[in-house]
């Protein structure tokens, strides 16, 4: 859909030796740097805006977590939440009997994250789009009820309060303004991203590809598609519970929401208004989403949903494609004019 | 490859410019004095949001914005019912819009959320709406113009035990006030010599009783002590009927939530008869309730005010006056302080914050549902006065 | 015991003929619309309001929901829907929970966010003593109400014209098309009488449900889930799932109140663990 130029180039090119396509394909654009440069003058355009602006991250991790497995391997889950909740309240509970250390906290929930993925990746191989859909929901749900039955270890539906979250590395402090968190949830993500970036664009990733463009057909070729969506599973909560265990360590609380559907649907939801596939989308999705609510919801606390549900049927039915492709039409004009800036 | 190295370095130059401290500036005029409200104003506690915000927006209508030479300015933001949602606006607030004194809260988690930023802050944050007895034991600059649940059970308890019910079975929504509400009737109900069967606990967002209220009828209690929340009684109540436990000769009681005033009129017969021990009734019998109720309903397109009301239009009431007694300071030490002891007569009757835990202290009454004028009611029979949150005086462990 | 069975009965027949709809716009016309629940909602305010403001009796109010919500789903089908069968199932997702969330925030401005409440006829109300299970009156008629639904949807699909003009036209539109049948006319109406059936449901089920403007949100989960295990290829498939998962709730919250709200999901995840493409399936037919 959206790399449509990006293959026509692809398309156009010389055909060279397949480490050279990859090679081609793994250059940096121009309007991703844009993209990420303006991430960082987020910073200084808006500083009031810092809180949302982490909020952001976190969600845009969160559907990168779910881009990896929709967009490339196309399973589609409607449970994510299981992992991201799994990941906030391991980074909670980890925080607050063992150390307070973030990055250490990151590990530990994404490590076990990972373990649940891998151990569900297997009831996902079967079936229909719509039944992983509901197997998945089945699942998160159940880790929903099971974290409100046992109220001595995650706190019930009290929430999970009290937790003392060390400053990053020793030196930055989680402050009121939401700096360090905004720093922290960017950092985190910028370099997961790059490692998604280098794992999609590795034959492991255009294997996957091949996967959910034709399953017989990959297997024909020698490819074992079940070991490869076991693996791209299991990475993905991974990646989900680092979104979940940031969310614990920048508000300092956990409660059962990070379990909930909502947050599922929500995930998905940012997903599919970005675009799936080439892994800007969950980022661009969460920006378009959370800018659009905090917007709304200042104008009107009550209806907002109505507008944003409003806006989603328009996006639709106007073509959400033209619409996400829009910012980068604005970067491919802005680079015709000015063309060697950016790559000085 | 080259250019990943440009990115990386100016990564690393944006992380150094953090470090300099930017100067912040938050808009703030000197005579006004913010206030940061959040509620669930959308979900599934939507119902919640809509009283209490009905009812602080009513208090400074009819007291103008003006206190002590400062003006009043609300904001109000939905959370939504979701705790990081709570966290980040309350964050917001105060660094962005530089309120001084947050308020609302709908649910337990919410508050919980925010007690560690008041503290931070030192913002004083007056809970509207959430009831579970720990909350003003989370920071030092939390008050309370709510109830707690053990407030209204333990009087309730006493009552029941007085009144000829021996075997009772709790049913209360599996979460903190719920769990809250079946501890402390049980202790205070076995202690006086009470049997309770069975303790049963349902989903909070489920809300199909029947095979519940079947287990209760089977074990033929003398009535069954219900806590849900507020907005769910109705469906409790149909199926009660429904199941024919009233037939089967077993009572209904409760705490106030589940004869909620908001929906008890649209509830029909099957309510009346329920007797509940609360702190609010649209029914209650005072010149300043009747006032209030009159006000409310013709502010609120006929909505009649229930606790949660009561609760935002005292919250307000709370802050107007620490505000008057500072003399418009607005330090947050200072304004918590001043709200300690403060006591006045409020549409639910005579209150008080305790100086010692600043929660509220205030009349608990039991009430039965009846008819007045063709409409429901909660009638009050029995008043037992001054009640503090049982929890922390001790009296429940 | 009985009694406890009874109900789950009656309460796995509600979740059928709300989710039924569903099964018809999902599985013949191919269209994920995750809004199914709000015309259901729209069935059930229906009710409430005709029979708060204008007195009207129980018995009238439902087929008027039906024809209500049908009329709105055939406006909302010929308006917006239409334009987007043939799109990407996520595309449709995106849509359908926009129109979610029109409809929750439309309803709490219209109507407020506290509960809705039905107030049964006395002739529904109060209980029957067979062989010493109590059985409610209101059970029986759901009960009876959603087998006469479920013969005739059967009937209606495999033995009318109409029927094989829908099948043919999910199958290949372009060829029936060319056989003279109005492929947009049958889609129309199919949809028409899907979003019809939801409304029914929410109006029979408001009592049982709890209608709130979350109502659509809050069961779409089980919409779905009815659907999934059922499978999608026929309308027996919802149906006997409708009944186990409805047993199986009821059930296990009876007897182990503690993990009641288990019990459901356990269910639909072994049930699809074991029949992935639905309890009645063409097997792999998608």
């Amino acid at each position: 859909m959206i790399a449509t130029d990006q293959n026509l180039a692809a398309m156009n090119a010389p055909i060279g030796t397949p480490g050279k396509m990859l090679r081609r394909k793994q250059a940096w654009k121009g309007w991703e740097i844009v993209f990420w440069l303006a991430t960082i003058a987020v910073y200084f355009v808006f500083p009031s805006k810092l809180l949302l602006m982490s909020e952001i991250a976190i969600l845009g991790l969160f559907a990168l977590s779910l881009d990896l497995l929709l967009g490339y391997a196309g399973i589609v889950s409607l449970g994510h939440a299981a992992f991201f909740g799994l990941g906030a309240y391991t980074a909670g509970l980890f925080a607050m009997h063992v150390s307070g250390a973030p990055l250490l906290g990151l590990l530990v929930a994404s490590g076990v994250a990972g373990v649940l993925g891998f151990a569900s990746s297997f009831l996902v191989l079967r079936g229909s789009d719509l039944t992983r859909l509901m197997v998945t929901l089945g699942v998160s749900l159940m880790l929903l009820e099971a974290a409100n039955q046992a109220a001595w270890l995650t706190g019930g539906a009290d929430g999970l309060p009290g937790m003392t979250i060390a400053p990053v590395l020793g030196l930055f402090d989680f402050d009121l303004f939401g700096r360090t968190a905004y720093f922290y949830s960017l950092a985190v993500l910028f370099v997961l991203f790059l490692v998604a970036r280098r794992l999609v664009g590795s034959p492991f990733g255009l294997s996957l590809k091949a996967i959910k463009g034709n399953l017989l057909r990959t297997q024909s070729l020698g490819v074992r598609p079940n070991r490869r969506l076991v693996a791209i599973y299991t990475i993905s909560s991974l990646y989900a519970g680092i979104a979940g265990a940031l969310l614990t360590q920048t508000t300092q609380f956990v409660s059962l929401d990070v379990l909930s559907f909502q947050r599922s649907a929500d995930g998905l939801l940012v997903l599919v208004i970005g675009g799936g596939g080439y892994l800007y989308g969950g980022l661009i999705g969460a920006v378009i989403f959370k800018i659009l609510q905090d917007w709304i919801s200042a104008i009107t606390a009550q209806y907002w949903l109505f507008w944003l549900g409003l806006i989603l049927v328009v996006i639709v039915l106007f073509g959400r494609e033209r619409i996400a492709a829009g910012p980068r039409i604005i970067v491919s004009l802005m680079r015709r004019r000015f063309p060697r800036e950016k790559s000085a | 490859m080259k250019r990943r190295n440009v990115i990386f370095g100016a990564l690393a130059g944006a992380l150094a410019a953090t470090i300099a401290p930017i100067t912040f500036q938050a808009a703030r005029a000197d005579d006004t004095v913010k206030v940061g409200v959040i509620l669930p104003m959308t979900g599934p506690f939507a119902s919640t949001g809509r009283q209490v915000s009905a009812g602080l927006k009513l208090y400074m209508q009819q007291n103008g914005d003006a206190v002590a030479g400062k003006r009043i300015e609300m904001i109000l933001k939905d959370d939504g019912g979701v705790p990081d949602q709570t966290k980040r606006l309350a964050q917001e607030l105060i660094v962005n819009d530089g309120v001084k004194v947050l308020a609302g809260f709908g649910l337990t988690p919410l508050a919980f959320a925010v007690a560690p930023l008041a503290t931070q802050a030192k913002i004083p944050t007056v809970v509207t709406s959430a009831a579970t007895s720990s909350i003003t034991e989370k920071s030092p600059f939390i008050a309370r113009t709510f109830f707690t649940i053990a407030q209204a059970a333990v009087p309730l308890a006493q009552w029941a035990h007085k009144n000829g019910i021996n075997k009772v079975v709790t049913v209360v929504a599996d979460y903190a006030p719920g769990i809250d509400a079946e501890k402390a009737f049980s202790q205070v109900f076995e202690k006086a010599g009470g049997k309770v069967s069975q303790k049963i606990r349902v989903p909070v967002a489920n809300p199909d009783f029947a095979p519940y209220l079947q287990r209760v009828k089977d074990d033929k209690p003398d009535a069954v002590f219900v806590f849900v929340p507020s907005g769910v009684g109705a469906a409790f109540m149909q199926q009660f009927k429904a199941k024919g436990l009233e037939e089967a000769g077993i009572k209904l009681i409760g705490t106030g939530d589940v004869t909620d005033d908001d929906i008890l009129n649209s509830m029909g017969d099957v309510a009346l008869g329920t007797i509940t021990a609360h702190q609010y009734s649209a029914a209650h019998d005072s010149k300043e309730n009747k006032e209030f109720v009159a006000a409310f309903e013709k502010a609120n397109k006929g909505m009649r005010p229930n606790f949660m009301a009561v609760g935002g239009y005292d919250g307000m009431h709370l802050i107007y006056y620490a505000l008057e007694k500072t003399k418009g300071s607005t330090d947050g030490k200072a304004l918590i302080d001043a709200m300690k002891g403060a006591h006045w007569t409020s549409p639910r009757g005579p209150i008080s914050i305790d100086p010692e835990t600043r929660d509220i202290i205030q009349n608990i009454y039991l009430r039965k549902v009846e008819k007045k004028d063709g409409q429901l009611y909660n009638v009050e029979f029995d008043t037992i006065p001054n009640v503090k949150d049982p929890v922390k005086a001790g009296e429940l462990k | 015991m009985l009694t406890i069975l009874f109900d789950g009965v009656a309460y796995g027949m509600l979740l059928f003929v709300l989710a039924c709809g569903l099964a018809v716009t999902l599985g013949l016309m191919n269209f994920i619309n995750l809004a199914h629940g709000a015309f259901a909602m729209a069935g059930g305010y229906i009710t409430v309001i005709l029979m708060d403001r204008l007195g009207l009796s129980f018995y009238l109010c439902l087929p008027i929901a039906f024809v209500a919500a049908a009329i709105l789903g055939i406006v909302l089908e010929r308006l917006l829907y239409r334009h987007l069968y043939n799109r990407d199932p996520l595309d449709q997702v995106l849509f359908s929970i926009g129109l979610v969330f029109m409809a929750i925030s439309g309803t709490s401005y219209f109507m407020g966010a506290r509960q809705q409440i039905v107030h049964l006829p006395a002739s529904l109300q109060g209980r029957w003593h067979i062989v010493g299970a109590e059985i409610g009156i209101y059970d029986v008629f759901i009960i009876v109400a959603c087998a006469l639904i479920m013969i005739a949807l059967q009937l209606i699909l495999t033995r009318t014209r109409f029927g094989s003009q829908l099948r043919a036209a999910v199958d290949d539109g372009r060829v029936a098309r060319g056989l003279g049948i109005r492929v947009n006319r049958v889609f129309a109406l199919t949809f028409a009488a899907g979003s019809g059936l939801a409304g029914l449901g929410g109006a029979l089920g408001s009592e049982m449900l709890t209608l709130d403007p979350t109502f659509p949100l809050r069961f779409m989960i089980y919409f779905l889930i009815v659907v999934t295990v059922g499978g999608t290829t026929s309308m027996t498939g919802p149906f006997v799932a409708s009944l186990i998962l409805g047993v199986a709730d009821v059930l296990g919250k009876y007897y182990v109140p503690g993990i009641g709200a288990f019990v459901i999901y356990a269910v639909t995840v072994v049930l699809l663990l074991w029949r992935p493409y639905g309890l009645v399936s063409r097997e792999a037919a998608r």
